[in-house]
C-alpha cells in the first residue's frame, strides 16, 4: 500500500463527496478506459456525455436500478429476498447453454437460456419445498450453488472448446457496465418496460397476494399464476442486470433500495417510486464514480451508493429509522420519570391529606427513598417542563402539574381496580402493573374504566381515586376519607 | 456437441485416477473429501438453525477481511488470513443483527443487505490496490483444488504428511470435530429449543456467535482449493441430503460424511471425464447424490401412500 494508492483513494473519495450533491439532481456515466486525463477533464467528459460508451452504461444503469428496485419491492415485502440472488447464480448454466447455441454471445440467446435456467432453479426450489420437509432457505441456497456448479463447470468447458468468440462471457461472472452495447440496452429497456407496465396492470392482484394470502384466494386471484409471472420478469431481470454488475451484487441492486423504500413507507406504490427512484441513483452514482475513478468496477460502486442510501435510511428514517426510535425510547423514557416525580409528589400532598400548598424536598427525598440532590434535579426537570416551581426546599405544583399528576394517579388505582375487580388478581399483585400502564392509559380507556368501574372512588388498598374534580376542579382535591360532593358530580 | 462432452472411457474415468494418476488425483481427492466434510458438519448446525444462507453471507463477507489482513502484513500467510476473515465473518453477523433487530427488515434482506456490501468493498479495495500489490479477487477467493498437489509436502518427525494445504485442512477439520464433540450437547440445545437452552445455562448469543466464528474459519480455509460459492454448496448439500433421511443429529453428522466421500470421489471421475474445473465437479456430483436421495424418498412416499389408498377398501371390506 504505496502513497499513490492512498492519493488515489483519497482523490476518490473527496471526488464522490462533491459529487454526490450533483448526481443526486443530474446524471452520470460508466468507466472510462480510454485516456489518461485528471479527474476534472473526467467531469467535463461525464456531464457532456461525448463517449458513446458512456452514453450505453449511463442508461443500462439507469434502467438496471430502476427495474431492479421495483421489482425487488416486491421480494422484500414477501420475504423472499435471497430469491434473486439464487436467480442470479441460477442463470449460469443458461448463459453457457444459450452461448453454445449459436456458438457467439448472442444476448438474445443468452437471455432466453438464462431466463429458463432460472425458472428451472424457481421450479426446483418450490419442488423441493413442497415434496421434502426442507425449510425455503435451505432449497434456496442448495438450488443456487448446485446449478452455478453446473454452469461453471460448462463454462470451463466451454474454455477447452476449439471454436467460438468465447471474451465476454467472464462478464457475467463479475460484470462490467463499460462492455454494454447496443443490443444488451435494448435488451434492458424492453424488459424494464415490460416490468413497468406489467406491475402497473397487476398492481391489486401484486398488492393482494404479497400481503394477504387468503383475501387473493378468496376473491379469486390466482395467487400461483401471479407468482410465477412475478418470478418470469424477476428472472429476465436479473439476467439483464448480470452484465451490469455480476452474480454476486444483483442481489444487492433486488434488496437494498427496496429495504430502503421500505423503511421510509408504509405504503406499497410509495415503496415502489422511492425504490425505483433509490435504484435510479445507486446505478447513476456507480456508473459516474466508476468513470471519475477510472477502471474501477461499476457493480460495487453501485452496491456501496445503494447501501449508502440504505444506511441514510436506517438511521434518519422518520419511523423506522434507529436515530429517531432512539429519541422516541429516550423521550418516553423521560416523561415516564417525571411523572413518576409527579406522582411522588402527589402521594406526598395527600398523605399531608392536601393541607400545606407545596411539598418539602426533605419529604419527597423520604418518598423515593432518593438523595436530597436527586429529588432537586427531578424537580428541576419538572420545573423545565412547567410542572411545578421549586421555592427554596419546597415544590409547588403548577395547574398542568396538578392536573397531570392527579391523572396520573387515577389512572393508577383505577386500574388496580380494574384487575382485581374484573381480572380476579390478587390485590397485593396488581401494582407492579399499573405502574407501567398508568403512563400509557388514554383519556378515552380511563372513561370506559370508569364507567365499567360504577364510578368507584376507592382502589382496592381504599385509597381514593382522583375523580374529575381533582383534576380539572380549582378547589384543593378532597381528603383522604372520601366526598360526598364527588358523587354529586355524577 | 460432441466435442463439448468428451466420450467416456470407463477406464479413464474410473480407474486411472486411483492407479496411475494416484500421485495427481489421491491429494485432490482428499482434499475434497476434508473441505466437504468440514463444511458438511458445520452446514448440518446452519440447515437446522434455519440459516442456511448464512453461509453464502458469511463466504462473500470475508474478503474485505481478507484484503484489509493483506494489505496490513503483505503476506498470504495463514494466520493474518484467519484473522482477516474471522474478523470480516463476525462483522457481517453483527451488521446482520443489528438491521434485523432494530428495523422491520427481515433476516433474509438483512443478509443480502450485509454481505453485498461488504464484497463490494472487498472488491474495490481489491480494484484500488490491484495495480500495485500481488492480488487480485480471483487469487483470494477462488482457489483451485487442481493446483493441491503441485503445492510442496510437509513432513514432520521425517514422516510425509502431504501437500500444505491439505494438512491444514486436516487440521481445521480436526478442531471441527473437537468443537462438534466437545459442544455437543450445547450446539444440539441451543439449536433446537432456544428457551430450554437458556433455562439450562446455555447461551444462544454465544453459541450463535462462536459457530459464525468456525463457519468463517472454515469458510476460508476452504477457499483455498474451491471457489466461494462452491463452499455454500459444501455447506448445503450434506446436511441437505441428511435431513431428508433421518431426525436423529448424530446421524445427520454420519450421513455428512458418507455425502462428502461420495461428493469428492465421484466429483474427480466427473472432472476428468468432462475436463473441466474439479471443485465444480464436486459439487455437482454432490447435487447428483441428493437428487437421487431425493427421488428415491418422493417414490418411498408416493409408494407408501399408494399402498394406503389400495389397502383401504380391504379395511373397509373387513370391518
Amino acid at each position: 500500500m504505496n502513497l499513490s494508492g492512498y492519493s488515489r483513494a483519497w482523490r476518490l473519495v473527496a471526488g464522490g463527496m462533491l459529487a454526490l450533491a450533483i448526481v443526486s439532481v443530474s446524471s452520470a456515466g460508466s468507466v472510462s478506459e480510454l485516456t489518461q486525463t485528471n479527474w476534472q477533464d473526467q467531469w467535463v467528459r461525464f456531464f457532456s456525455m461525448r463517449d458513446p460508451s458512456l452514453r450505453y452504461a449511463l442508461l443500462g444503469s439507469i434502467l438496471l436500478g430502476l427495474s431492479c428496485g421495483l421489482l425487488g419491492s416486491f421480494i422484500v415485502v414477501r420475504r423472499m429476498a435471497l430469491v434473486g440472488d439464487a436467480l442470479s447464480h441460477a442463470v449460469l448454466p443458461g448463459v453457457a447453454i444459450g452461448f453454445l447455441w449459436g456458438m457467439s454471445k448472442d444476448p438474445l440467446a443468452i437471455f432466453i437460456g438464462a431466463v429458463i435456467a432460472g425458472l428451472i432453479g424457481t421450479g426446483v426450489v418450490s419442488a423441493l419445498t413442497k415434496t421434502t420437509r426442507l425449510k425455503p432457505d435451505t432449497a434456496l441456497g442448495l438450488v443456487l450453488a448446485s446449478f452455478f456448479a453446473v454452469g461453471l463447470c460448462l463454462l470451463t468447458m466451454i474454455q477447452n472448446l476449439p471454436t467460438g468468440n468465447k471474451s465476454g462471457l467472464d462478464k457475467f461472472l463479475f460484470g462490467q457496465a463499460a462492455a454494454l452495447g447496443a443490443d444488451d440496452i435494448t435488451l434492458m429497456a424492453i424488459v424494464t418496460i415490460v416490468a413497468v407496465s406489467l406491475i402497473t396492470l397487476f398492481y391489486k392482484e401484486l398488492l393482494a397476494t404479497s400481503f394477504d394470502a387468503g383475501f387473493a384466494r378468496v376473491t379469486g386471484i390466482p395467487a400461483d399464476w401471479v407468482h410465477h409471472g412475478l418470478m418470469l420478469v424477476l428472472a429476465s431481470a436479473t439476467v439483464i442486470a448480470l452484465q451490469a454488475v455480476g452474480v454476486v451484487l444483483v442481489s444487492a441492486m433486488l434488496i437494498t433500495p427496496a429495504a430502503a423504500a421500505y423503511l421510509l413507507t408504509d405504503r406499497l406504490h410509495r415503496m415502489l417510486v422511492l425504490a425505483g427512484a433509490f435504484g435510479v441513483l445507486a446505478g447513476v452514482t456507480g456508473a459516474f464514480f466508476s468513470f471519475v475513478g477510472r477502471g474501477l468496477p461499476t457493480g460495487p460502486l453501485m452496491v456501496i451508493g445503494a447501501s449508502t442510501v440504505f444506511l441514510c435510511a436506517y438511521l434518519m428514517g422518520p419511523r423506522h429509522g434507529v436515530v429517531a426510535k432512539w429519541w422516541r425510547q429516550r423521550s418516553r423514557a423521560a416523561r415516564t420519570e417525571r411523572e413518576n416525580t409527579l406522582k411522588a409528589l402527589y402521594h406526598v400532598w395527600e398523605n399531608e391529606d392536601f393541607r400545606d400548598i407545596g411539598v418539602t424536598l426533605a419529604d419527597l427525598a423520604q418518598r423515593r427513598r432518593e438523595t436530597l440532590d436527586e429529588v432537586l434535579q427531578r424537580s428541576r426537570e419538572l420545573v423545565r417542563h412547567g410542572m411545578a416551581t421549586v421555592n427554596r426546599d419546597t415544590v409547588y405544583f403548577t395547574p398542568e402539574g396538578r392536573q397531570r399528576a392527579a391523572e396520573i394517579v387515577r389512572n393508577h388505582r383505577l386500574w388496580e381496580l380494574y384487575l382485581t375487580n374484573s381480572a380476579n388478581i390478587a390485590p397485593d399483585h396488581v401494582h407492579e402493573d399499573a405502574e407501567k400502564i398508568e403512563h400509557i392509559l388514554g383519556e378515552k380507556t380511563v372513561r370506559e374504566l370508569e364507567r365499567r368501574l360504577g364510578y368507584a372512588t376507592e382502589d382496592p388498598h381504599g385509597k381514593p381515586i382522583p375523580g374529575p374534580r381533582d383534576i380539572h376542579g380549582e378547589a384543593l382535591p378532597t381528603g383522604a376519607t372520601g366526598n360526598p360532593m364527588r358523587k354529586d358530580d355524577r | 456437441m460432441s466435442e463439448l462432452i468428451p466420450t467416456f472411457e470407463w477406464h479413464r474415468v474410473m480407474i486411472d485416477p486411483w492407479t496411475i494418476d494416484r500421485e495427481l488425483y489421491g491429494w485432490i481427492a482428499v482434499m475434497g473429501f476434508l473441505v466437504t466434510t468440514a463444511c458438511g458438519l458445520v452446514g448440518n448446525y446452519l440447515i437446522l438453525r434455519r440459516m442456511a444462507l448464512m453461509g453464502d453471507a458469511v463466504s462473500h463477507s470475508v474478503l474485505p477481511g481478507l484484503v484489509i489482513a493483506f494489505l496490513f502484513t503483505n503476506s498470504r500467510g495463514t494466520g493474518p488470513m484467519f484473522i482477516g476473515a474471522l474478523a470480516a465473518g463476525l462483522a457481517a453477523t453483527i451488521l446482520i443483527e443489528a438491521i434485523h433487530r432494530k428495523t422491520r427488515v427481515k433476516q433474509d434482506a438483512a443478509m443480502g443487505i450485509a454481505f453485498t456490501t461488504l464484497f463490494a468493498i472487498g472488491v474495490l479495495l481489491v480494484s484500488i490496490y490491484s495495480e500495485h500489490i500481488d492480488l487480485d479477487a480471483e487469487c483470494v477467493l477462488y482457489g483451485e483444488i487442481a493446483f493441491v498437489p503441485l503445492e510442496p509436502l510437509v513432513s514432520w518427525l521425517g514422516i510425509t504428511l502431504g501437500p500444505v494445504s491439505v494438512v491444514r485442512m486436516a487440521f481445521v477439520l480436526l478442531a471441527v470435530v473437537a468443537l462438534i464433540v466437545g459442544f455437543y450437547k450445547e450446539l444440539l440445545v441451543a439449536s433446537f429449543d432456544e428457551a430450554l437452552a437458556r433455562a439450562t445455562g446455555v447461551n444462544p448469543t454465544w453459541v450463535h456467535y462462536g459457530l459464525m466464528a468456525i463457519l468463517s474459519v472454515v469458510i476460508v480455509s476452504a477457499f483455498e482449493s474451491v471457489r466461494a460459492i462452491l463452499v455454500i454448496a459444501m455447506l448445503i448439500l450434506p446436511g441437505a441430503t441428511a435431513s431428508l433421511l433421518t431426525d436423529r443429529l448424530a446421524v445427520m453428522h454420519g450421513i455428512a460424511v458418507v455425502h462428502a466421500a461420495l461428493s469428492s470421489w465421484l466429483g474427480v471421475s466427473l472432472g476428468v471425464w468432462l475436463e473441466c474445473s474439479i471443485g465444480a465437479a464436486m459439487v455437482v456430483a454432490g447435487a447428483g447424490v441428493f437428487t437421487a436421495v431425493w427421488f428415491v424418498t418422493v417414490f418411498w412416499r408416493w409408494r407408501r401412500q399408494a399402498g394406503n389408498v389400495s389397502s383401504r377398501p380391504e379395511e373397509v371390506a373387513t370391518t
